[in-house]
């Protein structure tokens, strides 16, 4: 069985969002860079999982981005999986990123494609969708619990107020979310053996974004808290109701 | 040339979630000067006519009940079979679990640019651009959209819903479908529970109720408000509160009328999640809580002493004894 797990570089959860160039660049000054918690917590370590059960598999990462991705991408290979891509491209808009990652899967005819359900600076929840459309294969997204039984997958997903059990054949693309596997520390013997496993970088197929940033920003501040004394909850009851109308 | 917007359904039902892209949807095609019209998959219990009220003059029906459950391959190219037929220049989904799985396929299936997470209308006098969140929230982004075809998923609770007069008519749509690959063998509701990212209101609660058995007050709460229940990351670890109730940066984004926060800390990453909230109270016995700063309103003060006669007061105030 061949895996393929994406990776994502985002700013750590503590980073401060602040814009440059007149609100139309992200700061990176000073800004510390994780593997996206999604596809790190959940999207690979299932992945390691699975090849634990199953040593014949093989797992590939992949990540679309600048030679400075490429400690983000280390760090993914500590955790586990055999080899990486990096598509050595700036990253534009999810249908490229999409784009670059089907050009390669298409290549390497993966079992399993996993993703994480967004990343948590773009928050597009895009990338598995237009992956498996690109390639023409199932999609489960937002999947809490992924187990397979030779080529059959079965899959809990997330529906509104609810979940949703799923079945579907290998291969699949699926999007992974909180309950799919526990967070992992990389341990030294993983760090010293991710030093040498192959990245191989190469360059990216022609594709035009379809979307462009225009500019950011930050949503204004709170206009400052209403206390209100821990023996009249009365008078918050009559605040939410008359003042805020939210009751 | 149209507006074209999914209405997703539930066991027949059509989603609170859905009712806000047709209003939405309603309004860009008002600002486009076209027709607005809604595409309905599967078989539905409700009268698809009365979705007029919402602002649609159409609803193109596919009866095939392969489409009762959600297979994103099947719905794809099933949506834009449609989309073609009506020559759809903007395609509207609700951004929830539907939405996240067809919509990303149909912009790669299209080569329509997709915008997801919209929080506001598009502002059409340069060009096509909508504000989405990013950073969780931290931060929002306008995005331009630059292809013929635009996608948007809207977030839920970022429009209102606006129901009018009017009947749409119903026609039925033959289209090309797919036998499903994927097969759904059961599906669990918390039937009469309100779902998170739907609930007007949301009550949350942290690591300061010190464990799960004393939720019965937090859930007393909320079922007098109508509210949906959730929680801080560290609660749902521990296996105090279910995984689906998480909120924040590495959990459900929400953006509810009322969040109330109970012995929560209001950490960035759960601020992340929750700061779109539209009026926020936070209850906790620490003065110097950084969650206070985000808050419209606080107690300072022991949940346990509070909380239940919050509960009390409310009950008071809707009449209920
Ligand atoms: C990468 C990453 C991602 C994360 N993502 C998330 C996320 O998505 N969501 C999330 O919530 N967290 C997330 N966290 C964790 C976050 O940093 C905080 O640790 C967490 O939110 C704290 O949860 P808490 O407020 O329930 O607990 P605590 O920080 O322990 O706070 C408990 C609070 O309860 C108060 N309290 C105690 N007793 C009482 C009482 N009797 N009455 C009233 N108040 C009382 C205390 O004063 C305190 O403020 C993330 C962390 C990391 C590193």
């Amino acid at each position: 069985m061949k895996i393929l797990v994406c990776i994502s570089k985002t700013p750590d959860t503590t980073a401060k969002i602040t814009f440059t160039d007149n609100n139309t660049k992200f700061d990176t000054n000073g800004v510390q860079w994780i593997i996206n918690p999604y596809d790190e917590w959940y999207a690979l370590v299932r992945a390691i999982e699975l090849k634990e059960k199953d040593p014949s598999a093989t797992i590939h990462l992949i990540t679309v981005g600048g030679a400075d991705a490429e400690p983000i991408i280390r760090k993914a290979l500590a955790l586990g999986g055999d080899e990486a891509f990096r598509v050595n491209a700036d990253s534009h808009d999810s249908f490229y990123i999409a784009s670059q990652i089907a050009a390669i899967a298409k290549e390497g005819a993966y079992d399993l494609i996993l993703t994480g359900k967004e990343t948590i600076d773009y928050n597009g929840s895009s990338i598995g969708g237009m992956v498996a459309e690109l390639l023409d294969l199932p999609y489960i997204s937002l999947a809490s619990k992924f187990e397979l039984d030779g080529s059959k997958a079965t899959i809990i997903r997330e529906i509104e107020g609810g979940e949703e059990t799923a079945e579907v054949n290998l291969p699949v693309v699926v999007s992974a979310a909180k309950g799919m596997a526990e967070q992992r520390i990389p341990n030294m013997r993983g760090i010293m053996a991710a030093r040498t496993k192959p990245l191989k970088v190469t360059e990216p197929i022609a594709v035009e974004a379809l979307t462009s940033v225009t500019s950011f920003g930050l949503p204004p501040a709170k206009a400052g808290v209403k206390l209100v004394p821990a023996d009249n909850v009365d008078e918050l009851v009559r605040l939410l109701h008359e003042e805020a109308k939210a009751i | 040339m149209s507006v074209l917007i999914f209405v997703d359904i539930a066991e027949g039902q059509v989603k609170k979630a859905s009712l806000e892209a047709l209003s939405y949807g309603a309004k860009v095609a008002e600002q486009l000067g076209t027709s607005a019209e809604g595409v309905v998959l599967g078989t539905p219990k409700e009268d698809l006519a009365a979705l007029g009220k919402y602002g649609v003059s159409k609803v193109h029906h596919v009866n095939n009940p392969a489409l009762d459950h959600l297979d994103a391959q099947v719905y794809t190219k099933v949506i834009a079979q449609v989309a073609q037929a009506v020559s759809a220049t903007v395609i509207i989904f609700p951004n929830n679990m539907d939405g996240k799985s067809i919509a990303p396929r149909l912009s790669a299936r299209l080569k329509a640019g997709l915008i997801s997470g919209a929080v506001a209308l598009p502002d059409t006098s340069n060009g096509f651009t909508v504000k989405k969140n990013v950073f969780s929230g931290k931060a929002f982004a306008n995005i331009s959209i630059s292809t013929p075809v635009k996608i948007i998923a809207l977030n839920p609770n970022a429009y209102p819903v606006k129901a009018g007069e009017g009947t749409a008519t119903v026609e039925a749509f033959n289209a090309t479908v797919d036998t499903p690959k994927v097969k759904v063998t059961s599906s669990t509701k918390a039937s009469g529970e309100v779902p998170l990212t739907e609930a007007e209101i949301v009550v949350s609660a942290g690591r300061g109720l010190k464990g799960p058995e004393n939720w019965g007050m937090v859930e007393d709460l909320a079922k007098v408000l109508h509210a949906a229940t959730a929680c801080s990351r560290p609660v749902a670890d521990a296996h105090w509160r279910p995984h689906n109730e998480h909120v924040g940066q590495t959990g459900i984004a929400i953006a509810p009328n009322l969040y109330i926060a109970i012995g929560i800390s209001g950490a960035i990453q759960h601020l992340a999640g929750v700061n779109r909230s539209k009026v926020i109270v936070v209850i906790n016995k620490d003065p110097e809580a950084p969650f206070f700063k985000a808050a419209d309103y606080g107690i300072v003060g022991d949940a346990f002493e509070v909380v239940p006669k919050l509960t009390e007061a409310i009950k008071k105030l809707k009449g209920i004894s």
